[in-house]
């Protein structure tokens, strides 16, 4: 937001008082703060898939458990890419503080390149899973993990298709700060999916294969 | 394989004739009145021309005065719904007794119980609550509007939209049959297979996302938007109260969200998270809702302590007593009230240990909510006490709130709880602490800042029988309810066998009848203040003598709030001014940034809505072609970068002006 110029009616009268007012307040921009708060909610929805995975984890219902289906190496590569486009996305930002319109975008489409891996992985799993009988309706364990997989899937999905959009709206207005800003939210949603992904490797993988 | 796909189907899902309840008088009835008034409305708005200003000043309105107001509005406009059909459980628990079945099949009366229960705790007290603290807290804290004004709209339109599709419930399919809380394995697919349960579900997350954007809203406008010099421990209570409200809205709407899509995936796609086979668990169902709906309850009353915060000191001409125990006293209350959620269900069976902490942590609760008494009591003593219309309120509620957290912590005793656990005394309970702290909490801040937003106070006589209506009423409809839940009578029964129960029924009975008469006084109320207007008229900005700073602006305040921002050094900011001799600005003003109106927020909710009415029906093809067009227009909507714009200097001179030479006329 620009900064306010005073017009001319503000030039002509002296201030009458200033111990109850002040002629212009500017307010800090709320937006990372808002955003911030808008990621800790949806980590609690992540809380609540936890949980739940927690609690149904090991109803198998006599269907397949963890360490029968899920394939350790897969995950590992796709746990990769997804790591490695925080760190692409990082990247982005340096350059985006220098104002490097091309770079920047250059290092967006590398980012949103490697999440759309990350996606095609997860729906090849998925896909494989429920070829084998392994659906989210066989038992609560498949039910609570494709929910929490699944749903941190649909961020990413939504993060790219965000992603694309800010990339168009970049080349048309530039770096500018709403631009700057719009490109910090995505960074934080990005990393805070990261995050969230770490969880779930190492809560619904690396656990689940153990005996 | 394309002619396998059966068109109709894709189109209307389960939608058909059958749907439209043409068998069912009361609803005929309802729904022929309900067409009635419609048409009228819309006639009368297409006759007077009011749709473009209706439109333009307020549907697309960013201006957190106006979005409140609408809030309000819905709020009221559902409580009707909400209370026709507490009247009608009433009138059939007052008459379903031996041969007679009343006048409700037990279908229709599972409907209206879950019915009533969602609209007034979801569209009833949640936009009454939301719209005091839109209106208000911008006003307390100095700033011009809230931290995002679009975003605020579109929290509203949600709200609405949700709240449309329940009422869409009654004449097209039905609503669920569960109780507000949908338990599974009633809840699920085997237990509720028609349209119900969806509907309750897609209705309360279309309102729930609008609930969490506004709760994100007003913590950020509260933490980075205050006046300077206001620091945390400057801010009047109701902007606290307020505070701690969002916090605990932001921190517990998404727990229901997540807990209604699982219900939502076990209904569509048959999934297993509550089921009684293959591994589900009904009872994290029950966890996870109250871990949401515990909180919810203190997002209701923390507001309403608030309101009356603020009315107890004005009305008493004193400052606040206690401030600072007010303050650890709420934020207290707000951390206690997530570790209390098990004592819904002690008879669960998690065991002795486990109920008797969630019992002591129930009981802990009520010490900051005694403190809180307390505050108020010292604040009235040796005060200027007025008995105005919303002191009144306050008063009835001090009252009323101690019997409703007396018999509170009676069911916080597990082995207690035991023997109340669903019957008619927990009714009691909970109608007594909603209706004594809720409901009172936002009559007396109706009363008590119409004035600030529309310029003139509401009538006082009907003020006073809404007040007393209200009050009798309620302890004549719910203290028979207490007696029958001690003589073990269980709640949502539609006909009763003893004949000896039948008195005590018929005495609530009489006493919603009474509430009646309180809601009726209260839109008398409405109406005689219009007519009044000019006799009734503020011209100070300032008519109950107030202590913060909505009351240094004028009734109803300028589209930009303040023309300068108030510099504050006390926490009875206006009252500071007015005791250090504030002599309010005439000249110097400038043009003032402001965001612009817009369309979006009513659009993106308005498709929300279609595709919750395509989920509830499953219409996929309507599911797929809105969820694209959400998308296109949240897209479209975030590459409109010119969202501002300025009033101009000669404006603010202009609407400044007018307001010198009102407080000049009226010295």
């Amino acid at each position: 937001m620009s900064e306010i110029s005073t017009s001319s009616a503000a030039t002509t009268a002296p201030m009458p008082s200033s111990r109850f007012y002040v002629k212009e307040h500017h307010p800090e921009h709320g937006t990372l703060l808002g955003f911030w708060m808008y990621l800790m909610s949806d980590c609690l929805i992540f809380a609540s898939l936890f949980a739940t995975y927690a609690v149904l984890g090991r109803n198998y219902a006599g269907g397949p458990t963890g360490a029968e289906i899920f394939d350790l190496p897969v995950v590992a590569v796709n746990t990769s890419l997804l790591l490695l486009s925080s760190i692409t996305y990082g990247f982005a930002m340096l350059e985006m503080q220098k104002k490097q319109l091309n770079r920047t975008v250059l290092w967006l489409v590398v980012t949103g390149l490697l999440g759309a891996g990350f996606i095609y992985f997860e729906l090849s799993e998925f896909i494989h899973l429920i070829h084998e009988g392994a659906g989210p309706q066989r038992s609560g364990f498949l039910t609570s993990f494709f929910a929490l997989v699944a749903t941190h899937g649909l961020h990413v999905s939504f993060g790219i298709v965000w992603l694309i959009t800010l990339i168009f709206q970049i080349k048309k207005h530039g770096l500018t700060p709403e631009n700057g800003r719009r490109l910090m939210c995505l960074s934080m949603f990005w990393h805070f999916l990261d995050v969230i992904w770490i969880g779930v490797f190492t809560f619904v993988y690396l656990m689940g294969v153990l005996p | 394989m394309l002619d396998h796909i059966d068109l109709t189907r894709l189109i209307f899902g389960r939608l058909s004739w059958d749907a439209i309840p043409f068998h069912e008088p009361i609803l005929m009835v309802t729904f022929v009145g309900v067409m009635c008034g419609g048409i009228a409305l819309l006639g009368a708005l297409t006759y007077f021309r009011l749709w473009g200003p209706l439109w333009r000043n307020w549907f697309t309105s960013i201006d957190h005065k106006k979005i409140g107001v609408m809030y309000i509005v819905l709020g009221v406009v559902m409580l009707l719904r909400g209370f026709a059909d507490a009247l009608m459980m009433r009138a059939q628990q007052a008459m379903s007794f031996g041969d007679n079945a009343g006048f409700l099949p037990p279908h229709h009366y599972d409907q209206v119980f879950t019915a009533h229960g969602v609209i007034m705790i979801f569209f009833v007290a949640m936009p009454l609550v939301t719209g005091l603290m839109n209106f208000v807290v911008p006003l307390q804290i100095g700033a011009r509007d809230v931290a995002f004004p679009f975003l605020n709209n579109f929290s509203f339109w949600m709200t609405t939209f949700g709240g449309a599709l329940v009422m869409a419930s009654l004449f097209v399919g039905e609503f669920a049959r569960t109780g507000w809380l949908a338990y599974p394995p009633l809840s699920g697919i085997l237990g509720s297979p028609d349209v119900g349960v969806d509907y309750y579900i897609w209705a309360l997350q279309i309102a729930g996302v609008g609930t969490l954007l506004s709760g994100i809203n007003l913590v950020v406008t509260i933490v980075k938007m205050r006046a300077p010099g206001m620091n945390m421990m400057k801010m009047p209570i109701f902007t606290w109260t307020a505070l701690c409200t969002n916090v605990l809205i932001v921190a517990a709407f998404p727990i229901l969200t997540a807990v209604l899509a699982m219900l939502s995936l076990d209904r569509v796609f048959g999934t297993n998270f509550f089921t009684n086979d293959l591994g589900g668990s009904a009872m994290m169902y029950v966890n996870l809702i109250w871990i949401w709906g515990h909180p919810e309850v203190y997002i209701l009353i923390l507001p309403a302590f608030g309101v009356y915060s603020e009315i107890v000191s004005t009305f008493s001409s004193k400052r606040i007593f206690g401030y600072t125990s007010m303050v650890y006293a709420t934020v207290v209350i707000t951390i206690l009230s997530y570790l209390v959620w098990l004592h819904h269900f002690f008879t669960m069976g998690s065991g002795a240990s486990v109920n008797s902490f969630f019992g002591i942590t129930t009981m802990i609760i009520s010490i900051p909510t005694g403190a809180k008494i307390f505050n108020w009591l010292f604040t009235m003593y040796r005060g200027r006490i007025r008995f105005e219309v919303p002191m009144l309120w306050t008063m009835g509620f001090m009252i009323t709130f101690v019997i409703g957290g007396m018999t509170g912590v009676m069911l916080a005793v597990p082995p207690a709880d035991f023997v109340l656990h669903n019957s008619l005394f927990l009714i009691a309970h909970f109608h007594n602490v909603i209706i004594g702290g809720v409901v009172f909490g936002m009559f007396a801040g109706i009363n008590y800042w119409f004035p600030k937003a529309f310029g003139y106070k509401l009538d006082d006589f009907w003020g006073r029988c809404s007040f007393w209506f209200w009050t009798i009423g309620f302890y004549f409809a719910f203290m028979p309810l207490y007696v029958l839940g001690l003589m073990g009578v269980t709640r949502r029964m539609s006909h009763f066998e003893d004949p000896s129960l039948q008195i005590w029924f018929v005495i609530a009975a009489f006493g919603a009848a009474l509430i009646a008469l309180g809601i009726g006084s209260f839109l008398i109320q409405l109406v005689v203040s219009f007519l009044r207007r000019e006799q009734l008229r503020d011209t100070t900005g300032d008519p109950w003598g107030g202590r913060t700073l909505e009351w240094s602006t004028s009734s109803p305040p300028p589209d930009y709030n303040f023309a300068f921002t108030p510099r504050v050094h006390d926490n009875d900011a206006w009252a500071d001014m007015k005791a250090n001799g504030y002599e309010r600005p005439r000249t110097g003003f400038g043009s003032i940034h402001m965001p612009k109106n817009t369309a979006a927020g009513f659009i993106i909710a308005a498709i929300s809505a279609a595709i919750g009415f395509g989920m509830i029906w499953h219409m996929w093809l309507l599911v797929g072609a809105g969820f694209v067009a959400m998308m296109a227009a949240i897209i479209t909507h975030t590459f409109n970068y010119k969202r501002d714009y300025y009033i101009p200097a000669d404006e603010v001179v202009r609407v400044e002006g007018i307001r010198s030479s009102l407080l000049d006329s009226h010295v």
